[in-house]
């Protein structure tokens, strides 16, 4: 348990997905000019990352893997090449299934998400999740945690770098340095701050 | 752009003035990670370059008969083939350099920029010019990343390609590492300073305000 915890923390502070791996920055920019909209991406990355990490390792353990074949008949066929079209396959079809979810029974929550859904079906921090995943040989439970934390995340990155813009909406910024110039700096200094959390769990 | 720019003209657009990393945000993701040296900041772009470059060639090729409502499916399945060869033959040939990549290769599949090009342009453009276009913001894309690959090694290792450019401490030579240039912030201050830098010598790509001052005169009224 306090090993899936810790993982937990890792996947959540120590290597945050936009902070330190750079995955998912495309989002990150652009949807935290508001904390509202920040939010919503935030949570949606929670929901999506839990649903997509185990769910593409359980395909990847039943079909892909090297001698996933074996019982009938095939131990030689290594399909892992194939992993990159089977993750987008998957991630594409959970977010339209979650779209049509969130629209049949809970319209209003729908409704605040707008175009953030459709849009991480192409989110580099949810394949990437996926793939490290793969890279890191983790068992079903530890994919879990590991979506939920890395949702999680990027979820408070996202929330914070969009109230820390909404601070500076109105501040005398030099001209080229508006918006995506002052943008990258704050995520940089974030960055910087996010770093001392790699003292928090022993690797 | 006029749909008369010529070949040449959208060939070099997106160099500078229409670059996709620093005026369009494009592509970013993968633009800091992989900058930590100048070799592996080259790979990538030559990866990136090719597959959209591919992509924006066959996806240019069938865009008559590509149905509207499933086309991103069908996009991204030419886009994540194309990149599991690239990845493959990266594997088979640059080995090294393709384990320092990690899983990076295989993230070009969600490139924005890629997507972008053939959603924005191969859609609606013959194959040469979706190409030529194409090939012009992945030698956009790679600019940006081989100045920022190569400030880091620089500064953070003393090196250019391998090769020492500052003798280190360690060496017995005089530069002592800047040990933050190899970290993840430091991509983050290069690319704002970029940026900033490039909007200072345009400043129409500058972005305006969101709000206006109430203070100021010039809003007054």
């Amino acid at each position: 348990m306090t090993e899936l915890w810790s993982l937990f923390l890792r996947a959540a502070f120590v290597e945050n997905m936009p902070l330190t791996f750079f995955l998912g920055l495309c989002t990150f920019i652009a949807l935290s000019r508001k904390t509202a909209s920040a939010l919503g991406l935030g949570i949606a990355m929670i929901a999506v990352m839990g649903v997509t990490v185990p769910l593409n390792h359980l395909i990847y353990t039943a079909l892909l893997t090297p001698g996933a074949w074996a019982w009938a008949g095939l131990p030689e066929t290594d399909l892992s090449y194939l992993k990159l079209i089977a993750f987008i396959g998957v991630i594409a079809a959970t977010v339209q299934l979650l779209e049509m979810v969130l629209d049949r029974f809970f319209p209003a929550i729908y409704a605040s998400f707008g175009v953030f859904l459709p849009l991480l079906t192409v989110q580099c921090a949810i394949l990437g999740g996926s793939l490290f995943m793969v890279e890191r040989n983790y068992s079903l439970a530890q994919s879990t945690v590991f979506g939920l934390g890395a949702g999680f995340g990027f979820a408070v990155a996202v929330v914070m770098l969009g109230a820390i813009r909404a601070r500076l909406a109105y501040a005398d910024l030099p001209q080229g340095l508006r918006g995506l110039g002052i943008t990258f700096i704050l995520a940089g200094m974030m960055s910087l701050g996010f770093s001392a959390f790699a003292q928090m769990v022993a690797s | 752009m006029s749909a008369r720019t010529g070949l040449w003209g959208i060939l070099t657009e997106p160099l500078i003035r229409q670059n996709p990393v620093t005026l369009q945000i494009l592509g970013i993701c993968s633009a800091l990670a992989v900058t930590t040296s100048v070799a592996t900041a080259l790979t990538m772009s030559g990866a990136l370059t090719a597959v959209v470059v591919l992509s924006a060639g066959v996806i240019s090729l069938i865009r008559r008969h590509i149905p509207d409502s499933i086309r991103l499916i069908v996009q991204i399945v030419i886009v994540a083939s194309l990149v599991i060869v690239i990845d493959q033959l990266l594997q088979a040939y640059l080995f090294e350099i393709s384990q320092r990549l990690s899983v990076f290769v295989s993230l070009i599949t969600t490139n924005c920029l890629v997507l972008g090009r053939t959603e924005s342009y191969s859609r609606h453009n013959p194959p040469l010019r979706a190409m030529v276009d194409a090939l012009g913001n992945g030698l956009g894309y790679s600019l940006v990343l081989t100045v920022i690959g190569a400030i880091r090694e620089l500064f953070g290792a003393g090196s250019l390609l391998g090769w020492q450019v500052f003798a280190t401490v360690d060496q017995g030579g005089w530069y002592t590492p800047l040990n933050l240039m190899l970290l993840a912030p430091s991509a983050f201050f290069l690319l704002g300073g970029l940026v900033w830098a490039i909007r200072s010598i345009l400043p129409d790509q500058a972005e305006a305000l969101d709000y206006l001052r109430p203070d100021d005169p010039e809003n007054a009224a």
